[in-house]
């Protein structure tokens, strides 16, 4: 196919084909069809190397562009980041041909380098279609679904990389760490922000802090999740194309969260876009720095100190490694007991209607996986064509000028001429062919959306089921230790006079009973208000999904109907300017 | 099929042979009913070749017979060898890939090149009278099978030497253009710009025909992703209630109907655009033939006159001397002298030829490219404004679910 054609060797000469159709000029055309105009070699080129790289390796390597796209992967593979243990399993096998192992990791498409040039702008506005931002960075800001109502809006560009240096006293690491910070400006009429634009400078290490502390305090939405870490060394950190590429991530990732309804209004979004200097929130590193405290208290705790108690302020979180370790533990014993054990465990999920939405969430994920591929496979197809058509339209320019230049006898100018008109239509709607593409891209772009916005419903469902297991982990326990205290009660009462030490420890065991039924209305209340969250979320979910599929058929369907009439049009000049050499025979 | 008038001068022209009573003659030929024949490695394919005329030479008023692409192939090569000069119209070619010699497509793209290469004789003025077109026409299958198998001579019995010497005739040829033969070489300004000219049409044509090749493949891939893609939004389309189901489902069941248009104008591409740019890539070939046999004559010519020369000088010597041997000398002068004038004038016949040929090649290309570029339009026309309008009636419902 396409790719397969350029690796033959043709791709310099496309390369310098495209540049000659730039700058080849066509007399006679008005003004809008000049094709040595304005449209760069460059941006020829670089979308059609950044095509031909896709085509040829679909696995890892991102091209970049020059200028923004809405790409936005991590070309690197990373290992699975710490989850609560109930989340499905990171090996499931991905629909996308990139080997990754992180269920979070999402590949763009690869026709997210599609770029619209400043030419199909201009049809655009002729031809008056749809939004008015053309610009395919803004795919991401809204789905269209109001755009710039008068009710508060959160505008985020990021941009301006720099490299700075960290000074080693701070760092854990000895030596000096380079590291890149982004700009990143709001521009915003919420109140609570007290301030109509403004920026802040941030790291990558801030915005995985940003997505923790959102996950903790959010939990049961569905959050987007945020672009990937990469483990791998400095050398790559600073290359170019790996920091664009991050940028492109990070930028999207900002809209999408400030796309979200609650989310929006979070404390933890305003403080990250706006409190200058060092972000103020906890830092994922300080949580785990109290692993190192975790690791102190495991032998108290596992021989049985009272200190081992599952208190009220740890039961709204689920059980992480470091401090929770005991915690951990009871839990993944409880998870067992579920899957394995012969009883029913404590509390259930019962609800059946979860369940259900569970399932068809399941059917939406694989019908939209598929859609998107298909989407992809689309697009690169109208591409193919549009540039084929356009270097039909090349060769006939040619032709055409090879034919006058030799002219001998008239008939030759005769056909000249009839090519040229051949020719000079066949450029102008291999450029609306473009133009279409880079639409159905912007439009298309919502399937990949969706599909990123069901990892998050992953993450959401989720908090909830890790809530549950606490709740039985607790319930557990507190069976337990009831069936513990009637054991010493009654061996108790068999002594006379009462035991000592029996009664201090029935005592403990009375308090550690009291502790832990607070932690279970806690851990109930939890997880009902995660259930609550949920049902919000997957509610507000299904109507923004089909309001925005709807938007996304009726874009697609818009933008056929739109370009192929200028095209008829085109070729219907053409065919009756040459209609005399029709055959006559019926 | 293209009727065509018998014509003494000029090119043919296309009025309709259904005037039986008129006594113009004609003759229409058409090839039709391509056939199966034979298994294995064996297997090829064979064609009815109708011929409807009222000539005296010819059994009247139609005859048919079958013929199979070798028989073409002997045609040409014996037009090639009697009419130096003349343009042959070119042949489709020999199907080097084996899995695509009997598929559909291949057939009909045969057979449709097999029916303009007889036609373009047929309206010819000179090649028209041939001999062989007669034989070719009206020979039962046992006497064609025959006069194919005595073709010897510089062409032998194989298609596939028959290109290897063309190939050798063509880097001869250019061996010539490009002059790395030094010495015999006509080189009259006008005929260095035509030999150029061809040269360079060929490489130019070879490019656009490539890319129409391409289009038609582009085509197709497009159409099969439309499917792929419409059937992903269908089962898309499950997971949604009634309304929004329905309307994905309609715009699944679309994306098909577009589907199907798309190859229909592949096909319509390869059949109408693609096989003429090829048509006159091969063209320009067989011209390219005939400037190697003309320089070839030339050649002999200058040869000869070279020996004539030196022959005079012998004879001079000769008479000199008194020798016994001038009798003999003066005969092999004279019939030195007559070869040389034998070859001047076959030489001078095809510079006269080609002459004529040229303006009737570039007139006639005008209207082949004309009707092919018209071709072109009116398919890619009459696919946008199909797909516009199948497009066009889903956006009411669309529109209908997009407010509700």
């Amino acid at each position: 196919m396409m790719g397969s054609e350029n690796q033959e060797g043709g791709e310099a000469r496309l390369q310098a084909s495209r540049e000659e159709m730039e700058s080849l000029v066509l007399d006679g055309d008005d003004g809008r069809d000049h094709i040595g105009n304005s449209i760069t070699s460059q941006s020829y080129a670089n979308y059609r190397s950044a095509m031909t790289t896709l085509s040829s390796s679909f696995a890892a390597s991102h091209h970049p562009l020059s200028f923004p796209t809405p790409a936005d992967s991590d070309p690197l593979l990373s290992p699975p980041s710490p989850q609560p243990p109930l989340l499905k399993s990171p090996n499931s096998p991905k629909p996308r041909t990139t080997a990754t192992d992180d269920p979070r990791h999402l590949d763009p498409p690869s026709y997210a380098d599609v770029v619209s040039s400043p030419l199909d702008d201009s049809i655009e506005a002729n031809g008056g279609s749809e939004s008015p931002s053309q610009h395919s960075e803004n795919s991401a800001s809204s789905f269209s679904r109001s755009p710039f109502s008068s009710s508060d809006y959160l505008e985020i560009v990021v941009s301006n990389p720099q490299k700075e240096a960290e000074s080693s006293k701070n760092s854990i690491v000895p030596g000096n760490n380079a590291y890149v910070t982004y700009l990143i400006t709001t521009k915003t009429n919420i109140s609570d922000y007290g301030g109509s634009q403004f920026s802040v400078r941030r790291r990558f290490r801030d915005v995985v802090t940003l997505s923790d502390r959102l996950s903790e305090a959010y939990r049961g939405f569905v959050i987007p999740p945020r672009p990937e870490k990469s483990v791998v060394e400095s050398q790559v950190m600073q290359k170019q194309e790996f920091v664009e590429q991050r940028r492109v991530a990070l930028q999207k990732y900002l809209r999408r969260l400030a796309a979200h309804p609650v989310i929006k209004k979070s404390d933890e979004l305003r403080v990250f876009l706006q409190v200058q200097g060092r972000l103020p929130l906890p830092t994922s590193v300080d949580v785990a720095s109290r692993m190192l405290d975790g690791a102190g208290k495991l032998p108290k705790q596992l021989f049985g100190d009272s200190r081992s108690v599952m208190g009220p302020q740890d039961v709204v979180q689920p059980a992480k490694g470091g401090r929770d370790l005991l915690r951990l533990f009871k839990e993944l014993k409880q998870s067992v007991a579920n899957d394995w054990g012969a009883s029913r465990p404590p509390a259930e999920e019962e609800d059946q209607e979860f369940l259900d939405r569970k399932q068809w969430l399941h059917d939406l994920e694989q019908h939209l996986t598929n859609a998107s591929k298909q989407a992809e496979a689309l697009v690169k197809a109208q591409q193919g064509l549009a540039d084929t058509m356009g270097e039909l339209g090349l060769a006939f320019i040619k032709l055409t000028k090879f034919e006058n230049e030799e002219a001998v006898l008239n008939t030759q100018r005769v056909r000249a001429a009839d090519m040229k008109s051949l020719a000079t239509t066949a450029v102008r709607v291999s450029r609306y062919h473009r133009g279409l593409n880079a639409q159905t891209v912007k439009h298309l772009d919502t399937l990949h959306e969706y599909l990123v916005l069901m990892l998050a419903v992953h993450n959401a469902f989720s908090d909830r089921s890790s809530a549950l297991l606490t709740v039985q982990t607790l319930l557990s326990e507190l069976s337990s230790l009831h069936s513990r205290a009637e054991k010493l009660e009654t061996a108790s009462s068999k002594i006379f006079g009462g035991d000592k030490s029996r009664i201090r420890k029935t005592e403990e065991l009375k308090d550690t009973i009291r502790v832990t039924e607070d932690a279970k209305g806690c851990a109930i209340r939890e997880y009902e208000r995660i259930k609550e969250n949920n049902r919000c979320e997957i509610e507000r979910l299904d109507r923004e999904r089909r309001t925005d599929f709807v938007n996304m058929l009726k874009g697609f369907v818009t933008n056929q109907v739109t370009y192929m009439e200028k095209i008829g049009i085109e070729w219907t000049k053409v065919a009756e300017e040459t209609n005399r050499y029709a055959k006559e025979t019926a | 099929m293209i009727p065509t008038q018998l014509q003494r001068s000029g090119s043919g022209s296309t009025q309709s042979p259904r005037s039986p009573s008129s006594q113009e003659p004609f003759l229409s030929v058409s090839v039709i009913d391509p056939a199966k024949m034979g298994n294995g490695v064996q297997a090829y394919i064979s064609y009815k070749v109708i011929t409807k005329t009222n000539l005296p030479d010819y059994q009247g008023p139609e005859k048919i017979v079958i013929r199979r692409y070798s028989d073409f192939v002997w045609l040409r090569d014996r037009l090639f060898e009697k009419y130096k000069g003349i343009f042959i119209p070119p042949l489709p070619e020999k199907s080097t890939v084996e899995k695509f010699r009997f598929t559909a497509e291949f057939i009909e793209m045969r057979r449709q090149a097999l029916d303009i290469f007889v036609n373009r004789i047929a309206s010819h003025h000179i090649l028209q009278q041939s001999e062989d077109l007669r034989i070719f026409l009206q020979a039962d299958e046992q006497t064609m099978e025959r006069a194919r198998s005595q073709e010897i001579g510089i062409f032998k019995k194989k298609p596939a030497d028959l290109m290897q010497i063309f190939k050798d005739v063509q880097s001869k040829v250019s061996d010539v253009v490009l002059g790395k033969e030094k010495p015999v070489e006509e080189s009259t300004p006008e005929y260095e710009k035509l030999k150029r000219y061809i040269f360079e049409l060929e490489d130019h044509l070879a490019e656009a025909q490539k890319h129409a090749y391409r289009l038609v493949k582009r085509h197709r891939e497009l159409g099969q992703s439309l499917s792929e893609f419409g059937k992903a939004v269908k089962l898309l389309g499950t997971c949604e209630d009634n309304a929004l189901g329905k309307v994905f489902s309609e715009v699944g069941d679309k994306a098909e109907i577009v589907s199907v248009k798309m190859q229909r104008e592949a096909h319509h591409l390869l059949m109408n655009f693609e096989e003429s740019l090829k048509d006159y890539v091969r063209a320009v070939q067989s011209i390219k033939a005939t400037i190697a046999e003309r320089a070839n004559a030339f050649k002999q010519q200058c040869e000869l006159a070279e020996t004539i020369k030196f022959k005079e000088i012998d004879l001079n010597k000769l008479r000199l001397t008194r020798s016994e041997k001038l009798a003999d000398a003066e005969r092999e002068y004279d019939v030195l002298k007559a070869d040389g004038e034998e070859a001047t004038r076959r030489f001078e016949a095809i510079v006269q030829l080609m002459n004529e040929e040229i303006v009737r090649f570039q007139e006639q290309k005008t209207l082949d490219m004309g009707l092919a570029f018209h071709e072109f339009a009116k398919g890619q026309a009459h696919l946008a404004n199909g797909i516009a309008e199948a497009w066009r009636s889903l956006l009411p419902k669309l529109e209908a679910c997009a407010s509700s």
